[in-house]
């Protein structure tokens, strides 16, 4: 591989001596151009690691603020194909910047897995995370993707208890996604002492970094959930923000995306040692 | 797709699957919730104790067995086949919905849960959940789409007189599917006290089998009624698909008798030309929604596209995924009938027999007065008549042009 951009972005954030920040936004959202701006926008404000939603009618597992922006995006006419063609561009000026695709199943099997699996590698994708896929189902796409040299990304929960947890890490690559509290996209956060006690459980059975998201919306507890995992995943907060902007027409919303992650990204950073002074 | 050996009613296999559908396509959160569902279920089969129970509440609280009637008058206003009503819309709440319910709720004190929940469409499955839940003293909320809440007034209002929450769905269609969502994002965030009533057959993994097993209760006595009334079985079986709980419950126990010809009518709103209709085998392609794979209603870059009835129970852009794969080896055969069609059986029932059917088995009434004609006189269709109407009746005068 030419690199693979997960581990070596993750390795420089721990020899850095801090957590990654993984932002999430929707693909075109709230229309394609919009996107491709703040995507090209991210990693200068200090994302570490790009998660993109590719918009679905129906997103079960999301509250309302990514809802809306799966539905923004959707009426703005993004399909896979232009959401892999936004990646294509967007790997001409950054080819460093990790990108994992998050989304739910039934789009992928309409584009077929082996298709995927191969124009997301040509795009110059890094992983997936297919929300409604457990390990039991994942038999249709894993080894496409594993062919392809692309992750698939697994999820652990508060209901992952020590009997789910081996099923969860079999096959399990790039890195560890923990969702930090039941429930969906957009909830309330999860108390900094539950997930330093889930981080160490995790740590205990995989190598894999861990990245913790669900509830995380600012800076303050972007930090302190970056004092014990390995990244911090900021979705709803983001899109919430795109989603205000668009409502008001602004035509500014890369910028203000721009500050809104340089926030969240200062916060991350120094979380350790503010921690530690 | 090969033929599969040996019997039709062994599905699903270990991991919840018929053939290609089916399955465990769930948010990891709740895959440790519906395995313990799986477990408290396969305990629960075993112990006699739950079955004296469930059938105990099926014989005097929802007033099983039903009836197998036979509609004379229909009869010879179509000069062919005998036909039967296998009449579910007896059942107390009116229709074949709260066989399940019995069955889940008995299943959620098992597991000690304490709050339940569910989606609805019609708002039969809402009534008889909240029904379910006053019975036994838990908590209830129903998730409903705004727009069935509008056509489904009567049923509303029933669902609260029971003491339920009916809480409105305003995202995506507004429908069955996005009350199904709203269903599942409740249930993924209260996971350690709720349990999610599920009112067809489909969903992840053991929903399609439980429920289905609960329902057969309609075709096994079924099955022993028109032995008993004609010494022999059924030349067709036919009912109405939303998602296949009440048609599945009269197939199945029928699946292995190689003689008995089945057919499953889904809805076919104002034509299957049209993109407006509800028809997922006729219509659709294979994918994955609501935790199964089946055949769904959906565009080619796999976005669901929006189903249309003009019943609100039919109107779902998937369908259950053991009659997907029915459907795939040719077991049972599909039709559809459109929203026309089924207002013209549901009058049809009402002039000849004095019963006003569900818009729901009016598809079912429909199909059987379309294929009765062309059977010999001493042949004999049993029709599921799962619902009663009701609920319909502003439906219909607005279809009729009646103002009430
Ligand atoms: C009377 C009646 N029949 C049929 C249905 C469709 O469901 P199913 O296909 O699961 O029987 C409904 C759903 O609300 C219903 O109320």
């Amino acid at each position: 591989m030419s690199g693979d951009r997960l581990s070596t972005r993750f390795a420089a954030c721990a020899a850095q001596g801090r957590a990654a920040l993984v932002t999430f936004v929707t693909a075109g959202d709230p229309d394609l151009a919009t996107s491709a701006e703040i995507l090209a926008a991210l990693p200068g404000a200090g994302a570490d690691v790009i998660e993109i939603g590719m918009p679905f009618t129906d997103p079960m597992a999301d509250g309302p603020a990514i809802q809306r922006g799966n539905l923004r995006s959707l009426a703005a006419g993004t399909t896979l194909r232009k959401v892999l063609a936004m990646v294509t561009d967007f790997r001409k000026a950054d080819d460093a910047t990790p990108i994992v695709l998050m989304g739910y199943f039934n789009p992928l099997l309409a584009f077929g897995p082996e298709r995927f699996a191969a124009a997301a590698k040509a795009a110059g994708i890094d992983g997936c995370i297919v929300v409604d896929l457990p390990p039991e189902e994942a038999g249709e796409l894993a080894p496409a993707l594993a062919a392809h040299g692309l992750h698939l990304v697994r999820l652990a929960t508060p209901t992952t208890d020590a009997h789910r947890l081996p099923t969860v890490l079999s096959g399990a690559s790039g890195f560890l996604y923990y969702v930090a509290v039941a429930g969906v996209t957009g909830a309330n956060s999860a108390a900094a002492t539950d997930v330093a006690e889930a981080v160490a459980r995790l740590k205990a059975s995989t190598s894999l970094p861990i990245a913790v998201g669900f509830g995380v919306r600012t800076p303050e507890q972007a930090a302190a959930i970056a004092t014990h995992a390995d990244a911090v995943v900021v979705g709803s907060a983001i899109v919430d923000a795109i989603g205000a902007a668009a409502e008001e027409r602004a035509n500014d919303i890369p910028a203000r995306v721009a500050a809104q992650v340089a926030a969240l990204a200062q916060a991350v950073r120094t979380a350790r040692t503010e921690k530690a002074a | 797709m090969n033929a599969p050996t040996g019997s039709l009613r062994a599905g699903p296999d270990a991991n919840g699957h018929f053939g290609e559908f089916g399955g465990r396509y769930v948010a990891e959160t709740l895959m440790p919730l519906i395995l313990e569902l799986e477990q408290a279920y396969i305990a629960a089969k075993a112990d006699p104790a739950f079955q004296a129970e469930l059938d105990d509440l099926l014989k005097h609280y929802v007033g099983r067995p039903s009836p197998l009637y036979f509609a004379e008058r229909l009869t010879e206003e179509l000069g062919g086949a005998k036909i039967y009503l296998k009449r579910d819309e007896l059942n107390h709440t009116g229709a074949h919905k709260i066989n399940n319910c019995i069955g889940q709720i008995l299943l959620a004190r098992r597991m000690g849960k304490t709050r339940i929940i569910a989606e609805t469409g019609a708002g039969q499955h809402g009534v008889a959940t909240a029904t379910v839940a006053a019975r036994f003293g838990l908590p209830c909320t129903i998730f409903m789409g705004a727009r069935d809440i509008e056509r489904q007034a009567p049923n509303v209002f029933r669902m609260k007189l029971l003491g339920a929450e009916v809480k409105a769905v305003e995202s995506g269609s507004r429908t069955l599917k996005d009350a199904m969502n709203e269903a599942l994002r409740d249930w993924v965030t209260n996971v350690h006290d709720t349990f999610y009533i599920i009112g067809t057959a489909a969903g992840p993994h053991p929903y399609p089998e439980l429920v289905r097993d609960f329902q057969t209760v309609i075709g096994k006595e079924a099955r022993a009624q028109i032995l008993e009334r004609e010494g022999r079985l059924p030349d067709l079986l036919v009912a109405s698909i939303g998602g296949g709980s009440n048609a599945i419950g009269l197939f199945h126990p029928f699946l292995d008798d190689k003689d008995v010809r089945i057919v499953g009518i889904e809805a076919s709103g104002k034509g299957l030309t049209t993109h407006e209709h509800a028809a997922s085998l006729a219509g659709g392609r294979a994918g994955v929604l609501h935790g199964n794979k089946t055949m769904l209603l959906q565009d080619e870059d796999g976005q669901i596209t929006e189903a249309h009835s003009i019943s609100a129970g039919l109107d779902y852009p998937g369908i259950g995924p053991e009659h997907a794969w029915l459907h795939a080896i040719g077991r049972v055969e599909y039709q559809s009938a459109t929203d026309t069609e089924a207002l013209e059986g549901f009058q049809l029932l009402c002039r000849t027999e004095g019963i006003i059917p569900a818009l729901e088995p009016a598809h079912a009434i429909a199909a059987v007065a379309r294929i009765a004609p062309t059977m010999a006189k001493d042949q004999i269709i049993i029709a599921n008549l799962c619902g009663r109407g009701d609920k319909d009746i502003f439906t219909v005068a607005a279809a009729l042009g009646v103002t009430m």
